[in-house]
């Protein structure tokens, strides 16, 4: 190995982008070669520290100025928009709903439900090596923690029936308190998430419902005082098997005493 | 309206690269709003099909290359002013103590590459778009931030850094 294709091959292998062959090779080299081991494990804790560092900016509510320059400017809004986030204004729900173009006066919660819960999907779903805070390793702490969080008893739903596994979870903060994340994959790396928070008070139990935002196909519904949403891009069908599975085993779990 | 893509979703990740390269959240948010106003400003040159993420994150890095040529001189005399009461000139009190001081005292450009590999999980050639450079540059602003890096967190006295000023 020349030195300098040495040194690509060692960051390369710190960012996880060989391919297994490769990989296996390098970590061949570093077994002989401390010094080369030593700045490969400096490194990858560089990468550690960063995430360490700022992840938790991912999990920050959204600044309104930024969520209002996401959209176009105010004055080629459409006119049902403008009266929309008036409304908004006016009733004191500005979240990072804003613009959506909701048509009553109260907002149907439900359908903020099915947004967040997209949103954090798109967020987190694509992160490599930081998919989740607790690994599914730990997966009785994992529940154990977000639980006492999110205020209920939760349940990780089992999708090994579905093909898809649980690769672990993470606390969210949102507009009615803390959210919990719950991660799955399947056999070829496709995520779903499901989203599980307080229901806004007031809210009416729902059916099951279906929403796709940007991309994403969420099915979600709300059981006494909690929202579920499960988002994934895996097609309507798939996800609406998966989320059939998630409610029964949910519903079965709650009327457990 | 409906098939207008939504840069809500890549608010967070901008937020936490914009972080991590500033330093600082007002700064960061500021920089995240002017990405985001450029952003609507030329959506229609943006090519459906292709990387948004990667997109928004490239006009973020010229947004950001502006700032730092406008704001050079200042910022030299600020990062001088900073050096100075260094506890009694202590050596080792130069050695950057955490990650964020270490960011602070990389240079740029290699600060921008390692967050878009290390932070964003941009690819190589990926990052070498984002910035406009080509891979080989991306590589070895990589190695010398990474080795960069190592020395400052390892506690090793900024030597090079002190020559420099």
């Amino acid at each position: 190995m020349t030195a300098e294709l040495l040194e690509q091959e060692l960051h390369a292998y710190v960012d996880g982008t060989l391919p297994e062959a490769r990989r296996l090779e390098v970590e061949t080299w570093l077994a002989t070669h401390p010094a080369d081991a030593a700045r490969v494990q400096a490194w990858t804790g560089q990468n550690q520290s960063l995430h360490a560092a700022f992840d938790a900016v991912l999990n920050e509510p959204l600044p309104l100025s930024l969520v209002r320059a996401t959209r176009r400017p105010i004055m080629t809004m459409p006119f049902k928009t403008l009266t929309a986030m008036l409304a908004m204004l006016v009733t004191g729900l500005l979240g990072y709903a804003i613009g959506l173009g909701s048509s009553g006066l109260a907002p149907a919660a439900p359908a903020y439900l099915a947004r967040d819960a997209a949103i954090a999907h798109a967020v987190f779903s694509p992160e490599a090596r930081h998919p989740v805070e607790v690994d599914a390793a730990h997966a009785d702490h994992l529940v154990a923690w977000l639980s006492k969080r999110v205020g209920t008893q939760l349940q990780a739903p089992d999708f090994s029936a579905q093909g898809f596994e649980l690769l672990g979870g993470r606390l969210l903060s949102g507009e009615t308190g803390p959210v919990a994340q719950f991660m799955y994959q399947d056999r070829i790396e496709r995520r779903v998430t499901l989203y599980v928070r307080r229901a806004v008070a007031g809210n009416q139990e729902t059916a099951f419902r279906h929403a796709t935002e940007n991309g994403v196909d969420v099915f979600y519904w709300i059981d006494g005082d909690f929202g579920y949403a499960l988002s994934g891009q895996i097609g309507r069908q798939a996800i609406q098997r998966l989320a059939d599975a998630a409610y029964q085993q949910l519903v079965t779990a709650s009327a457990k005493p | 309206m409906r098939a207008r893509p939504d840069l809500i979703e890549h608010l967070p990740r901008l937020r936490r690269y914009a972080r991590a390269l500033t330093g600082d959240v007002n700064r960061a948010d500021d920089l995240v709003q002017d990405t985001l106003e450029r952003a609507l400003a030329k959506l229609d040159l943006w090519q459906p099909g292709s990387d948004l993420r990667a997109w928004l994150f490239t006009l973020m890095h010229n947004l950001f290359v502006n700032q730092i040529r406008l704001r050079r001189p200042q910022e030299t005399v600020m990062e001088d002013a900073l050096d100075v009461p260094v506890s009694g000139g202590q050596m080792e009190a130069l050695a950057a103590r955490d990650i964020h001081e270490a960011l602070a005292r990389l240079p740029e450009e290699q600060r921008e590459v390692l967050l878009l590999v290390g932070l964003e999980q941009f690819g190589y050639s990926e990052a070498a778009q984002v910035l406009g450079v080509p891979m080989g540059t991306v590589m070895s602003r990589l190695s010398r931030a990474r080795e960069r890096m190592r020395q400052m967190l390892a506690g090793e006295p900024a030597i090079k850094l002190k020559v420099v000023k």
